[in-house]
Order: C-alpha cells, then structure tokens, then sequence
C-alpha cells in the first residue's frame, strides 16, 4: 500500500513505516574511536607554553628596541637587567631586600585577612554587623593605601608598623567584600543542611559556611594579596627616602639615585617576577586542589 | 469525610504515635503580606510509617514538612516528636532536600555520608566510616565511594542524600519531592530503591510530592492538602502498585478530591 500523504481530509499525516530492532556491535569491533593528539597541537595546546612565547616574544622587542637605541642610561637591554639580576640574587643582595619585603608583606595580609573574617562573619550573623561592614566598606575601599601613607608615618613613626598598618588597609577592604559576598551567596539548602546537624555558630562557619563560599573567599584573597604587594612597593620607594632601609623598594630607589638603570629594571623584574610566583604556584595549586577538585569553579 | 481538626480518638491509634501535628497554622512574611501556608492540619505519623504529604502547589506541604524539620515555628498548634515540641532542626529528624546542591560538594560521597555522624553523633572517625559504607551499599554507590558530587548524575546525588540520612538512623526521614528534579526513569528506579530500603530497614518517612502516582507508589498513608492555604482534605490508606484496578481507584478518587469540584464547576459553566 502506497503511504498517502494526507488522510481524507486533507490533513498531513506521516507515512507508516515498518518497526526495526537491532543489536549493537562491540565497540572494539568499530575501529578508531579516539586518537591521540599530534605533538604540535599538544605543545600549543598547553597555556602555559603559548604565554610564555608571548613572554620571549616581549623580551626580544624590548632588546631590539634597547639596542637600537643604545643609551644604556635610559633603557637598558633585556640582557643587561637580567645580568644585573643574577648578578644580585648570585650576591644575595636582592634577596634580602625581597626577603624583608615579603616578611612585612606576610604579616600586614595575614592581619587584614583575619580582621576581613571577622568582620564578615559579624555581618553575617547580625545586621549591625552588616551595616558596620557595608558602610566601612564603602567608605574605605576607594581610598588608595598609598595616600594613608603620610598619616602611617606620623602615628607610626618610619617603622615597619607603618607600613604594615597602610598593608592592613590594602588587603581588609577586598577581602572582606568577597568573603562577605560569598557568605551570603550560599544557597538557602546548604544553610539548612548545616541547621539539620544541630551544630554550634562557631563550626557551623568553619565546615559549612567557609567552604561552601571558598571560591569567592580565594577571590578576594587573590584581589587582596595583588593590592597588598602593589601598595608595598609603593609605599617602600616613599618610606626608604626617610628611613634608609628596607625592602624591594627601596633597591630599586637607591639604584635610581646611583643611575644604575639595569639594576631599576632588575628590581622591577623581580616585582614582576614575585607576583607571578605567588599567582601561578601558590594561587594556582590552591585553586586546582580547593575549588576545582569539588567543581566549584570551572 | 469529617475534617478532623481536634484531638482525636482513633481506635487504630491505640500505639503512642511517633510524631503528633496537632491544629497547625504555619504562616510565613513576604515582602507585603503575612501569608498562612497550612490552617490547622492535624495528623499522626507512627513508627515505619511511609507517611505522604499531597496536594497541587500552594498547598503548603513543603512548609509543614519545613515545619517538623524545626525551620519554622507555628502559629497555632503544636508539633510533638515522642511527645517532646519540636523548636529547632536537629539531627533526630534528617531531611533530604529536592535541590542536588545538598551535598556538600568539597566532600567525597564518604566524608558527606561520614559528616553528621562525625558532628552531630560524635563518632570515631572509624565509626562513622564503617557505619557510612553499610549506608553507601545500601543504595549500591559503593564503587563512587571516593567520587566528589559534581560527578555524579542528579540520581546518584539524591542517593548520596538518602544515605546520608538513613545513615544516621534517625526517628523520622524527612524528604522533600526529593525526586522531584530526576527524569521519568530514572524517578521510577529511585521509588522502587526507597521501597527496598524501606522494607531493610522500616525507618519512619514522611515524604513530600504533587504526584498522585507518587504518592500511591511510596507512601501507605497518603494525606491529601487542599490548596490556599492547605487543609486537610483525607488521610487515606495506599494500595498496593501491583493491584492496578484499585491504585487507579484511588487515584480516581484522589483526584476528585483535589480538583472534583473544580472539574464540575468548568462543566457547569
């Protein structure tokens, strides 16, 4: 019987066809299924091997450019910092500088971080706390650091305190945003999941509340500690004119009042060089066995 | 059919039910409005009881659920678990939730089912890893013992849940529409597993949905809300599935006591 288009009357129907049922064949009967990448797409695959060509492709610019130029006073070449890089670490001298400089800066995140949790677990329990939070926030938060330095010296004196205190200031404001944001982002069912257990305040934050808003917490951790290490670097140039001392900063002011300009850069680079280790080491492997692991971030 | 809305004394309840909900209005705040969810439900839930709340959405039955959790308190009335007042959540009363995001997802299927053993119970680290693989089994995730949530499938998840509150063996599980969010199939495996455990183990659940084949599947004591706000409108006893002339019946009459008025008021109109 020949399938008719439409019934009787007029309307489309779809052409009766006959049933089937079949039985798969063995996947390892049907030949290729996946095959491994070639080494090339393997290579340009990895992000970290297409950055750093990008990051080879800079320096060869700048020491065309420098060499060109050839006024070693103003822009050394790529080569010339990086020797008077290494010649500094070989010494050790840019170590200690960078040493003194992390020390002050470990000190100054670890307080602002606390403080950033406390505060934010303030807010979240109580409005007060909220209300304290969002106004300190919002008033504190678009002041720079490096312009509370003035005020740093004259309550603090040229110590570390000061520029501890203008680190605190640097790292609380973003922290505690992105905690708090993340605090209050945790999903109504997890909170009720926690109230279920009968658990205390105290251990109801640290195993329920903490974790569950861990990606937002390493968030402003990551935007804290960027904002802290700038504002140190800043600060120190400003501080090591009066105090004659300290860290990376400063390494970098002397060599510009001797007119070493290779060593400049050679401090510059290790600010560089320091910021993209704690980036990719330590933020990295804290996001890949923290947020990625548990798929809480992609 | 009365509504019963005082004590009563019902002869078959000759036994001290486990969870008593006696005249209970349960109202919540919105932004504008004091809304009454439930008014003045009254019902018993005994021991291995598979014990259903149904009606349409509206119908408050996930707040009275909410309510016997301890998450919200009463307007009127009084809930007793073992004759004590039910104040706060605790972990006497385990819920599982519909929502997937209810495991915690930095834990493997282990360590969640281990959790509330760990902090709620206080057992030894070994314990509660024992007692969390007997739990695992049971709802057969053995091999993803170690896998963390965001591998699993929705169904896989709400299995991890179950095990997590029958692991802690408590006087009642509490579970809302907990299906509600998993495909047809894979739904139907679920009801079928529940039923199993269910008859392992004969722990006390009250069971949350707005499906009248659900309802008829998983509870043997069905109570059936009307909508805005709920009220009770029976408390029936289920039937078997495999009888299909009389779980049609009862689905028949279920849903004329849902909605019969409202089908007669259409054909009248």
């Amino acid at each position: 019987m020949a399938d008719l288009p439409a019934n009787a009357s007029g309307k489309l129907v779809p052409p009766l066809r006959p049933e089937l049922e079949r039985t798969p064949i063995d996947a390892s009967k049907l030949g290729e299924i996946q095959r491994t990448l070639s080494m090339g797409d393997k290579i340009w695959g990895n992000e970290a091997v297409r950055k750093f060509s990008i990051v080879i492709v800079l320096l060869a610019c700048w020491q065309g450019y420098a060499m060109y130029k050839s006024d070693p006073l103003v822009i050394p070449t790529a080569i010339e910092s990086h020797q008077a890089l290494f010649r500094d670490i070989i010494s050790g001298e840019v170590l200690v500088y960078t040493w003194y400089s992390i020390q002050l800066l470990l000190t100054g995140y670890a307080i602002g971080a606390t403080l950033a949790a406390i505060l934010s677990i303030a807010a979240t329990f109580t409005r007060v706390g909220r209300d304290i939070l969002e106004t300190l926030t919002a008033m504190f938060s678009p002041l720079p650091a490096i312009a509370l330095v003035p005020l740093a010296m004259i309550w603090f004196g040229l110590g570390k305190e000061a520029l501890i205190f203008v680190l605190i200031h640097s790292v609380l404001w973003p922290v505690a945003l992105n905690m708090h944001g993340g605090f209050r982002s945790v999903s109504p069912t997890l909170r009720m999941v926690g109230a279920n257990y009968g658990m205390n305040p105290l251990s109801y934050v640290i195993k329920i509340l903490f974790p569950a808003a861990f990606p937002s917490v390493l968030t402003g951790l990551k935007i804290g500690w960027a904002f802290a290490w700038r504002t140190l670097i800043a600060a120190e140039l400003v501080f090591g004119v009066a105090s004659g001392g300290g860290g990376l900063g400063w390494y970098i002011y002397q060599a510009k009042n001797t007119f070493e300009t290779p060593t400049v850069f050679a401090g510059l680079l290790m600010v560089i060089v320091i910021g993209l280790a704690i980036e990719n080491l330590i933020f990295r492997t804290i996001e890949v066995r923290t947020v990625r692991k548990w798929g809480m971030q992609n | 059919m009365a509504l019963p809305t005082a004590p009563r004394s019902d002869p078959a309840a000759a036994v001290a039910p486990l969870l008593q909900v006696e005249g209970v209005t349960l109202q919540y705040k919105t932004a504008d409005h004091r809304v009454t969810a439930t008014y003045r439900v009254s019902f018993d839930v005994h021991r291995a009881d598979r014990f259903v709340l149904l009606g349409p959405s509206g119908c408050g039955k996930s707040t009275l659920l909410k309510a016997v959790g301890g998450y919200l308190a009463a307007t009127e009335g009084e809930i007793r678990l073992k004759g004590n007042r039910i104040t706060r959540p605790g972990p006497d009363r385990m819920m599982v939730f519909q929502e997937f995001d209810q495991l915690l997802p930095w834990k493997t299927v282990i360590q969640n089912v281990m959790f509330p053993l760990r902090v709620a119970r206080g057992m030894s680290d070994a314990q509660a890893r024992e007692r969390a693989k007997v739990y695992i089994d049971k709802v057969k995730l053995t091999k993803f013992t170690d896998s963390y949530p965001h591998t699993l499938s929705g169904g896989m998840k709400q299995r991890v849940a179950i095990a997590r509150g029958m692991a802690m063996e408590p006087d009642i599980l509490l579970m809302d529409e907990p299906f509600a969010a998993l495909d047809a199939l894979t739904r139907r495996k679920m009801q079928e597993e529940l039923l199993q455990l269910w008859d392992d183990t004969r722990f006390t659940l009250m069971f949350v949905t707005h499906s009248i084949e659900e309802a008829i599947i998983v509870g043997n004591r069905i109570l059936v809300l009307s909508p805005h706000p709920g009220q009770v409108r029976a408390e029936l006893n289920s039937v078997p599935v495999s009888d299909a002339v009389a779980a049609r019946n009862l689905a028949d009459r279920i849903s004329f006591l849902l909605f019969g008025d409202e089908k007669k008021g259409v054909s009248h109109g």
